[in-house]
């Protein structure tokens, strides 16, 4: 099924927003969204959520027959599903250019930079060695799968234990879990993988773009570092001319943010390597958060709140409800069941207005209604004094 | 629009290669060579057409990316479709303490990083680039620099076999 195209009104809006460093979700051009690591009970077994993308990754190991040119090297081998579940543009069967193109970053960004060490991986040369198997499944697609996949993939392979195997003569026997504890592999250094996109011919620059800023985008880059400052895979996508002093500063910003994903990643195995010592409980059960609403969540956004002017024509009320308060910030007077006010004074814009009005009516709503009614309804009029009156319709 | 399709011969890699088209290596070869010239033809004066380059690598030592642009611009020279300025590809990667520029398939299989850059050379846009291997930040400057040399010393020899075919091509037609 085709993926709704984006509007011509939407994408003007995007390219001129970022114009003014301003992107849709209220993030700096160079920052990433929310990233939470969470591992599964299985060994092995890794979820990371970055904004509202989600991908999980999975890693498991069998024996099998080395290839002929290097006999004493185990086999790393990555696979990464676009599953229909994650964007309706995605379709089961035959690969989509979009994953050749995730499958082939993801496997030179960890196969060809060597963040495995294949070599302990062999048990008898050129005939027995594992075969490590990293299937990467997207269960959510909202902009920068490759990053999201990077980091589950690292992650995943991090928290992986293999069984323990031991060589008698040409005999080889594989310790379940209980006899033998099982090994973690070693890895030697963590490739993240961070995306840039571009807009306006290079112009202008963003970090971690969403669905949408994707679609609009001239075309990308991605740099796959560790946090020795080694790139490990570089690749320019898309239809665009670069110049050299470009990829460099992205280089340059890339070496930030891996170092911060780095840490987090590192921070996620310990917090999970601790809960499995302490024998709390562990999983993906474990960190869903309950008791809370499930649909429609929508974290706590911090809204800048521009300071507005007292102003001096306050003494013309007309038709208005209530009090005027002549703070400096904005409150919200609730004057009758459902009908909320906020007096400010001075010119102000809408949009600011009415973040800081839902906000406010947000928490009010919480406060006043425990029992979770919805807003259906509001209206707003703004009146000669530049003061707010808000009437809320609840069911 | 631009189509292309890349397939590598059976024969042109030392051991036999299976499937000629359609793994994975050559569908990624396929997308960037297709994107490195959606990016440097101008299809803006071909519009509702669609151009096809068919690449087949006869014989593979390294730099097989970088053969089949080269390959690929004097085919869209010689058929007459007009381009932004000629796409010169090279590959350099870093051996030791020094930057080397066109490596071959021994130096690719010994692990070191490769960078592969394809270019404009009379604007030194950066058309494609892509890294295989490991490589410190700090190096990446030399290396890339390397590379977009190489490329204008590609451009040269190419800029030469044009002229030199044109004016054979003219001079034959005189007579």
């Amino acid at each position: 099924m085709r993926d709704t195209p984006l509007s011509a009104c939407e994408k003007n809006f995007i390219i001129k927003a970022l114009g003014d460093r301003k992107r849709l979700d209220g993030r700096q051009p160079y920052d990433y969204r929310k990233v939470k690591i969470t591992f599964g009970a299985d060994r092995g077994c890794c979820k990371v959520n970055l904004g509202q993308t989600q991908v999980l990754a999975q890693v498991s190991c069998e024996i099998t027959s080395p290839r002929a040119v290097r006999p004493s090297d185990g086999v790393l081998f990555i696979n990464v599903e676009l599953s229909p579940m994650a964007s309706p543009a995605f379709e089961v069967g035959r690969m989509s250019d979009l994953g050749v193109e995730i499958n082939r970053l993801l496997e030179r960004c960890l196969r060809e930079s060597r963040c495995l060490d294949t070599e302990s991986l062999c048990i008898i040369s050129g005939e027995k060695v594992w075969q490590i198997r990293v299937d990467v499944n997207v269960m959510n697609h909202d902009g920068n799968i490759i990053d999201c996949s990077s980091i589950a993939a690292i992650a995943a392979l991090a928290h992986f234990r293999r069984p323990d195997v031991t060589v008698d003569g040409s005999e080889v026997i594989v310790h379940p879990s209980d006899e033998k504890d099982p090994i973690p592999l070693s890895v030697h250094h963590m490739p993240i993988c961070v995306t840039f996109s571009f807009y306006e011919q290079g112009k202008y620059l963003l970090v971690d773009p969403t669905d949408k800023e994707e679609k609009v985008m001239d075309g990308k880059m991605v740099i796959g570092m560790n946090k020795h400052r080694e790139i490990c895979t570089l690749q320019v996508s898309g239809e665009m001319l670069l110049m050299k002093d470009q990829v460099l500063r992205c280089s340059n910003i890339a070496v930030v943010k891996v170092t911060e994903i780095t840490e987090l990643i590192q921070r996620a195995l310990e917090n999970d390597r601790q809960a499995r010592l302490n024998g709390k409980k562990f999983g993906f059960a474990e960190s869903e958060p309950t008791e809370s609403i499930l649909t429609n969540q929508q974290e706590p956004e911090e809204i800048q709140a521009t300071e507005t002017q007292m102003d001096e024509d306050s003494e013309e009320e007309k038709g208005m409800n209530g009090d005027l308060k002549t703070e400096r910030k904005s409150k919200v007077k609730i004057l009758d069941k459902g009908v909320g006010m906020i007096g400010e004074g001075g010119a102000s814009t809408w949009g600011v207005e009415d973040n800081e009005m839902t906000e406010e009516l947000q928490k009010e709503a919480k406060v006043t209604q425990p029992d979770h009614k919805e807003v259906t309804h509001t209206t707003g009029t703004l009146n000669a004094t530049n003061c707010v009156t808000l009437k809320i319709d609840l069911n | 629009l631009v189509n292309c399709q890349y397939s590598m011969a059976t024969f042109s890699t030392s051991e036999r290669k299976r499937r000629p088209r359609g793994d994975r290596k050559s569908q990624e070869m396929t997308m960037h060579l297709q994107q490195t010239f959606n990016a440097a033809i101008l299809t803006s004066l071909h519009p509702r057409s669609q151009i096809d380059i068919f690449v087949e690598v006869l014989q593979s030592d390294g730099g097989n990316y970088c053969a089949s642009v080269n390959a690929a611009t004097l085919a869209v020279i010689d058929a007459g479709i007009p381009m932004k300025d000629y796409v010169c590809a090279c590959s350099a990667s870093y051996l030791g303490d020094s930057p080397i520029v066109d490596i071959n398939y021994l130096e690719e299989s010994s692990g070191s990083p490769e960078i592969t850059v394809a270019v404009l050379p009379k604007s030194e846009q950066i058309v494609f680039l892509e890294m295989n291997g490991r490589l410190h930040e700090d190096n990446l400057s030399k290396v890339v620099d390397m590379a977009v040399k190489g490329c204008k010393d590609v451009y040269g020899v190419l800029d030469r076999t044009v002229r030199e075919h044109v004016s054979q091509v003219g001079s034959s037609l005189e007579t």
